[in-house]
C-alpha cells in the first residue's frame, strides 16, 4: 500500500464524499463521469484524482449511501454506474450543513473584522 | 470462507473492468478534443495512475483485509514449515497420534455411554428385576411378573425374557440355536417391530398354547434366504413344531447379558419347565418396561413397592421380603464399562497434553532459531499483534494438520481396536463418528493449536530488538530455560499420574493372579451337550443311560484324564441356586425363610476334573446314583455359615426341589464362583453339590437337552476340542456339542477388562516417561550449554568435579521434585476414580505412589547425568577461550 494514496485519501475524505454525494444527486452517473463532473462544475479547479475516487466509491456503497449497477453506455460499453441511495441523501443533507459550518466558521477566522461588525 | 472468496475473485474482476472502461472513456473523450489515438490512451493511462495500487486500496475498502492477511499468513505459515520438513513431520505425527487416540476413545464413550439407546423415547426405559435377601437383582418369577403387568400404574407396557437353546432338527445339519424364552409385550416395550409377520399377541405366552417362534433377521438369512414365506413355515425345536409367526430385524441389538447373537424367540409358556407356574422359583428371567410419559424413575419404584407389597401380602409364603428393582436400563447396560472407558479417556487425554507440551518445546526451540527473523519483521514495523497472529496461524496449521489425519486414524482405526480388545463392549455397534465426535475432535485440535501455540508464540512475539540483532546476541535464553522448565514439571507430573495408574493395575492384577479359584483352571475344557430331540419326553432312565453313555464315550479319548458332566452353576460362567432347609432346624413356613446355596450337580470324578481339595469325608461314589440314598457335598463356606464349629458331616438338609432329605457326606474347599475379583462382592457364598445320577426324575428329563461338561486332560494332548467333539459325534449324529472354551480362557476373559486397562495404561506411561525424560535431557543439556564459561570459571577458581555435578544435577532435580510433587498430589485426587478397576489394593496404595515417585525420580537423575558428566568434563582453559 503506497502512503501517498493513502494520505492523499486521508486529507479529502470528508469533501470528496461530500463532492461525490452532491453529483450523485443529479442523477445516476458512473466513475469517469463524476469525475469530470466535479471536475467542469469547479471550472476545472478540482481535479479528482482516480486513486482517491475509486476507494471512496466503494467505501460509499460499503456504507450503504450509494448503490452501483452495471449498464451499457451510449457507446455500447459495460459502465458501472452509481446511484444515491435514500440513505445517501441524508448523509448529503448533513454533510452539507456540516461544510455550510465549516466554511462559515474558516471564513470567520479569516475575516475577523467582518464577523464582529455583524455581530 | 469459500463462498466470500468466490464472491471476490467476481469483485476483482468488476474493478478491473471498471477501471478499463474508465481509462477507455478518458481516451476517448481525449481523442474526442483532437489528440492522436495513441496519445490519448497513453496520457489517460498516466493520469490514472497506478492501477494495481488504486485496485489495491479500492479492496481495502471492501473490508475484507483481515481474510487477506488471513490467506497470506496462511502462505506464509505453509513455506515457513514446509522448510523444515523435519520438524513439522515430528510435530504433525505426534498431534496426529494424540488427537486420533483421543478422538477414538471419545467415540467409543460417546457411542457407549452418551448416546441415547437406538429405541424410540429412550428415556422411559428401565430393566426390572425382583430384589431378594440374598440378590439385589435376583430373578423375576412368571407369576409374579404377571402381577406386576396387571396390578402397577406407571408403566406402559412391561416384558420378560431368559435365555436359552434349542436343539434345531430338520433344517440340515442339526445345530444347536440361541434362543430367548419373551412374553408376549417384550418387543412392544423397545418398540421394535418384525420385519416381517407379526410378534406374540395378549396370552400367546400362556402355557399350554399353541407353540409359535419368532426368528431373527440371521437365522432367517442363514436357513430360509431371506424368504418372505418363511411365516407361517415350521420349525422344529427340541423336536417340537413351531409355527414361524414373524421375523425381528436383523439390526436389532439389545446390549443386554445374553441378547447377543439370538436365533429364535419363543414364548415363555413354551417351556416345559415344572417349575415355570411356581411364584417362588428362580428360574433366571428378567425384565424390562417402559415408564409411562412423564413417569419418574422413582416413582416407578414407589409404584412397585406398592405392588410387590401386596403380592407379599396376598402370597407370603414366596412373595414375603421380596421387592422389585427398577433401574435405568442404559445404566444397567454400559454399568460394566463405565469407569474402564472414563479412566481410560482421561489417560489418552493426559498423552495429548505430554504431547501438546512435547510439541511446545518444539516451537520453542524453534523460536528462538527464529528470533532474528522476528527482530527483522518487527523493525520492518510489523506490530506485535501481527506477529503473534502470525505464530498461531503456524501452530493451528500443524494442529489442524495432526488432527485431520487424527481424524483418518480414528475413523478407521477404532472399529479395528474394537474387534482386537478382549473386552466385549455394550453397544458396540453404535460406536462411530456422528457429530459429536467431530465437534469433540475439532474443539480438541483447536485447543491444541492454541495450547502449544500461545506460549512460545507470546515469547517469540516480544523480541528485544537490540540484543537478538546484535551478531552472536543470546536473547531471552533465560526465559526460554523457564519456559521449558514449566513444560518439563508438566510432563514429570502427568507421567508419575499415569506410571502411578499403570502400577495400580500392575498390583491388581497380580494380586487377581495370586487369587486361588478353588480349583486348578489348567488344562480344564469346558463345553456343554445336548441329546437328540428324540430324547425330549423319553423316560429318566433313558436320559440317564444317554448321559453315562456321553461320559464313557468322552473317558475314552486317549489323553483324557478325567471327565464329570455338571449341571446347574459353573465356576465364573454361570450360577444356579438351590433352596433347602436343615433338618433338626423348625421347618420355614414359606419358600423365603428357606436358606440358599450354589448349586453344583455334578459327578463322582468332578473333583478329580477340577482338583478341588477335599477337606473332609468323603466325596460322591458311583454308588450315589438313581437307586440309594441321597447324599451331598458341602464347601468350607457353607459349613462355616450353617455348622459354625460342629461337624457337618453325617448332618441331614431338606432340598425343596431335588428330592428332599439328604446326608451331608463331605466338605470341600470354596469355590470362587462369582469370579477372582468379584467373589468376595457378593452375598451368597455357601456352595452345595448333589450328584448328577439321584437328580429327581422331573429334573432328569430337563437335564437332556444341554448338560454341561467338564473335563482334565493330558497337557500334551493335541487337538482337545475336536477330539471332544469327534466323539460326541461318534456317539450319533444328532448329539450337539456347543461352546467350547477352557477354564483357562475363562478366568483370563474375566479379568480382560483389567488387563486391557493395565496394557493402555502402562503403554501410556512409557510413552509419558519417554518424552517427559528426553524433556528433561534437553533443558539441562541446555543449562550446561549456556552456563559452560561458568562452569569453566567455577573450576578454575577451584571449584570440584563433584561441585559441579551437584550444580547440574540440583537444577534437574529441583524440576523433578515440583514435578513429582504437582504429580502426587494429582494422583490422589485422580486415582479414586479408577477404584472399581482395582483388586486388593487402595486407589491410593502408599507403596505403589512412593515406589513410582521413586522410579521416576532415578529415571530423571539418569536423564541429567549425562550433561551433567559434559559439564564435568569442561576444561577451564577452554571455557575461558572463549570469554
Amino acid at each position: 500500500m503506497s502512503p501517498r494514496y493513502q494520505n492523499r485519501i486521508e486529507l479529502l475524505q470528508g469533501t470528496l464524499d461530500l463532492l461525490v454525494l452532491q453529483t450523485l444527486r443529479w442523477g445516476p452517473q458512473h466513475g469517469y463521469g463524476i469525475s469530470q463532473a466535479i471536475r467542469s462544475n469547479s471550472g476545472d479547479i478540482l481535479q479528482v484524482d482516480t486513486g482517491s475516487l475509486y476507494p471512496a466509491l466503494h467505501r460509499l456503497e460499503r456504507q450503504k449511501w450509494i448503490t452501483a449497477d452495471w449498464k451499457v453506455s451510449e457507446n455500447k460499453q459495460r459502465v458501472r454506474v452509481y446511484r444515491l441511495t435514500a440513505k445517501g441523501n441524508r448523509q448529503l443533507e448533513s454533510e452539507r450543513s456540516r461544510w455550510a459550518q465549516v466554511s462559515d466558521a474558516i471564513a470567520g477566522v479569516l475575516n475577523p473584522a467582518k464577523k464582529e461588525s455583524e455581530a | 470462507m469459500t463462498f466470500s472468496f468466490w464472491r471476490r475473485q467476481k469483485r476483482d474482476s468488476e474493478l478491473d473492468e471498471e477501471l478499463q472502461s474508465h481509462l477507455q472513456m478518458a481516451a476517448q473523450d481525449r481523442t474526442d478534443r483532437g489528440e492522436a489515438p495513441d496519445e490519448a490512451r497513453d496520457a489517460a493511462r498516466r493520469e490514472l495512475g497506478n492501477v494495481g495500487l488504486i485496485k489495491e486500496v479500492t479492496r481495502e475498502m471492501w473490508g475484507w483485509a483481515s481474510f487477506e492477511r488471513l490467506m497470506q499468513d496462511l502462505r506464509y505459515g505453509l513455506r515457513v514449515l514446509l522448510k523444515s520438513p523435519g520438524f513439522a513431520a515430528v510435530a504433525i505425527l505426534t498431534l496426529a497420534l494424540g488427537i486420533g487416540a483421543n478422538t477414538a476413545l471419545f467415540s467409543v464413550v460417546n457411542g457407549v455411554l452418551f448416546n441415547p439407546l437406538p429405541y424410540p423415547h429412550p428415556e422411559q426405559l428401565v430393566w426390572l428385576a425382583e430384589s431378594k435377601p440374598n440378590f439385589v437383582t435376583g430373578s423375576i418369577s412368571f407369576p409374579n411378573f404377571q402381577d406386576w403387568q396387571k396390578s402397577n400404574q406407571t408403566f406402559t407396557s412391561m416384558g420378560l425374557s431368559r435365555g436359552y437353546s434349542y436343539n434345531l432338527t430338520g433344517l440340515g445339519e442339526a445345530e444347536q440355536l440361541r434362543a430367548r424364552l419373551i412374553s408376549s409385550g417384550f418387543f412392544d416395550v423397545l418398540g421394535v417391530s418384525p420385519a416381517i409377520g407379526r410378534s406374540f399377541a395378549l396370552g400367546e405366552d400362556a402355557i399350554g398354547v399353541a407353540p409359535i417362534a419368532m426368528i431373527s433377521g440371521g437365522l432367517w438369512k442363514r436357513k430360509f434366504g431371506s424368504s418372505p414365506e418363511v411365516v407361517g413355515k415350521s420349525l422344529t425345536l427340541n423336536g417340537k413344531a413351531y409355527t414361524i409367526v414373524g421375523v425381528i430385524p436383523a439390526s436389532f441389538e439389545l446390549s443386554l447379558g445374553g441378547f447377543h447373537d439370538i436365533d429364535v424367540y419363543v414364548p415363555i409358556g413354551q417351556w416345559n419347565n415344572p417349575l415355570l407356574p411356581k411364584r417362588g422359583a428362580g428360574l433366571g428371567f428378567h425384565g424390562i418396561g417402559r415408564l409411562k410419559p412423564g413417569v419418574t424413575i422413582e416413582q416407578a419404584r414407589a409404584d412397585m413397592q406398592r405392588v410387590t407389597g401386596d403380592l407379599a401380602a396376598a402370597f407370603p409364603d414366596t412373595d414375603k421380603g421380596i421387592g422389585a428393582g427398577v433401574f435405568s436400563l442404559k445404566q444397567t447396560m454400559v454399568k460394566g464399562t463405565q469407569t474402564f472407558l472414563l479412566v481410560l479417556l482421561a489417560a489418552v487425554g493426559f498423552v495429548l497434553l505430554i504431547a501438546c507440551v512435547n510439541v511446545a518445546n518444539l516451537m520453542l526451540a524453534r523460536s528462538m532459531v527464529r528470533t532474528r527473523e522476528f527482530a527483522i519483521r518487527t523493525a520492518m514495523g510489523a506490530s506485535k499483534g501481527r506477529l503473534l497472529r502470525q505464530l498461531l496461524t503456524e501452530s493451528l496449521l500443524l494442529a489442524f494438520t495432526g488432527g485431520a489425519i487424527g481424524l483418518l486414524l480414528a475413523g478407521w482405526g477404532t472399529k479395528v481396536a474394537i474387534a482386537q480388545l478382549p473386552v466385549t463392549l455394550p453397544r458396540a455397534a453404535e460406536i462411530g463418528l456422528d457429530m459429536r465426535v467431530l465437534l469433540f475432535t475439532l474443539l480438541i485440535t483447536l485447543a491444541c493449536g492454541i495450547f502449544f501455540g500461545l506460549g512460545p508464540a507470546l515469547k517469540s512475539a516480544r523480541p528485544n530488538l537490540h540484543d537478538t540483532l546484535k551478531e552472536g546476541g543470546r536473547g531471552g535464553s533465560g526465559s526460554r530455560h523457564r519456559a521449558q522448565g514449566v513444560f518439563v514439571v508438566v510432563e514429570m507430573a502427568m507421567a508419575l499420574v499415569l506410571l502411578i495408574g499403570a502400577g495400580l493395575m500392575i498390583r491388581s492384577l497380580s494380586a487377581l493372579w495370586n487369587v486361588n479359584p478353588g480349583f486348578d483352571s489348567h488344562n480344564l475344557l469346558t463345553f456343554g451337550v445336548a441329546l437328540p430331540p428324540s430324547m425330549n419326553m423319553s423316560d429318566p432312565a433313558a436320559i440317564r443311560a444317554a448321559l453315562r453313555q456321553v461320559n464313557r464315550e468322552l473317558a475314552a479319548v486317549p489323553g483324557v484324564q478325567a471327565v464329570s458332566l455338571s449341571w446347574g452353576a459353573t465356576p465364573i460362567v454361570s450360577d444356579d441356586e438351590d433352596l433347602f432347609w436343615i433338618e433338626g432346624k423348625p421347618k420355614p413356613t414359606s419358600d423365603n425363610e428357606m436358606s440358599m446355596a450354589l448349586s453344583y450337580v455334578v459327578e463322582e470324578s468332578y473333583l478329580n476334573v477340577m482338583r478341588t481339595p477335599l477337606e473332609r469325608g468323603r466325596f460322591f461314589t458311583p454308588q450315589d446314583n438313581e437307586n440309594s440314598a441321597h447324599v451331598v457335598v458341602v464347601d468350607d463356606s457353607f459349613a462355616k455359615e450353617y455348622f459354625g464349629g460342629t461337624d457337618p458331616i453325617g448332618q441331614h438338609i431338606v432340598l425343596t426341589n431335588k428330592g428332599g432329605r439328604a446326608e451331608i457326606v463331605g466338605v470341600v474347599a470354596h469355590v470362587k464362583q462369582w469370579g477372582l475379583d468379584s467373589d468376595d462382592k457378593e452375598k451368597l457364598h455357601a456352595q452345595l453339590y448333589f450328584p448328577y445320577m439321584q437328580l429327581p426324575d422331573e429334573a432328569m428329563a430337563l437335564s437332556w437337552n444341554g448338560t454341561g461338561v467338564m473335563v482334565r486332560y493330558d497337557s500334551k494332548m493335541p487337538a482337545v476340542a475336536e477330539s471332544m467333539s469327534a466323539a460326541i459325534k461318534r456317539i450319533s449324529s444328532e448329539h450337539v456339542m456347543t461352546s467350547t472354551q477352557t477354564m483357562d480362557s475363562i478366568i483370563s476373559d474375566s479379568l480382560a477388562t483389567q488387563q486391557v486397562s493395565l496394557i493402555l495404561l502402562g503403554a501410556f506411561a512409557v510413552l509419558a516417561l519417554g518424552l517427559a525424560s528426553s524433556g528433561i535431557y534437553g533443558v539441562i543439556s541446555y543449562v550446561v550449554q549456556q552456563r559452560t564459561q561458568e562452569i569453566g570459571v567455577r573450576m578454575a577458581l577451584g571449584a570440584k568435579k563433584a561441585d559441579v555435578l551437584r550444580l547440574v544435577l540440583g537444577t534437574g532435580m529441583a524440576m523433578a521434585g515440583i514435578g513429582v510433587a504437582f504429580g502426587l498430589a494429582a494422583a490422589i485426587g485422580l486415582t479414586h476414580l479408577m477404584a472399581d478397576l482395582l483388586f486388593g489394593v487402595s486407589a491410593t496404595d502408599p507403596l505403589t505412589f512412593i515406589l513410582v515417585a521413586v522410579l521416576l525420580t532415578i529415571v530423571a537423575l539418569a536423564a541429567c547425568y549425562i550433561p551433567a558428566r559434559r559439564a564435568m568434563r569442561v576444561d577451564p582453559m577452554i571455557a575461558l577461550r572463549y570469554e
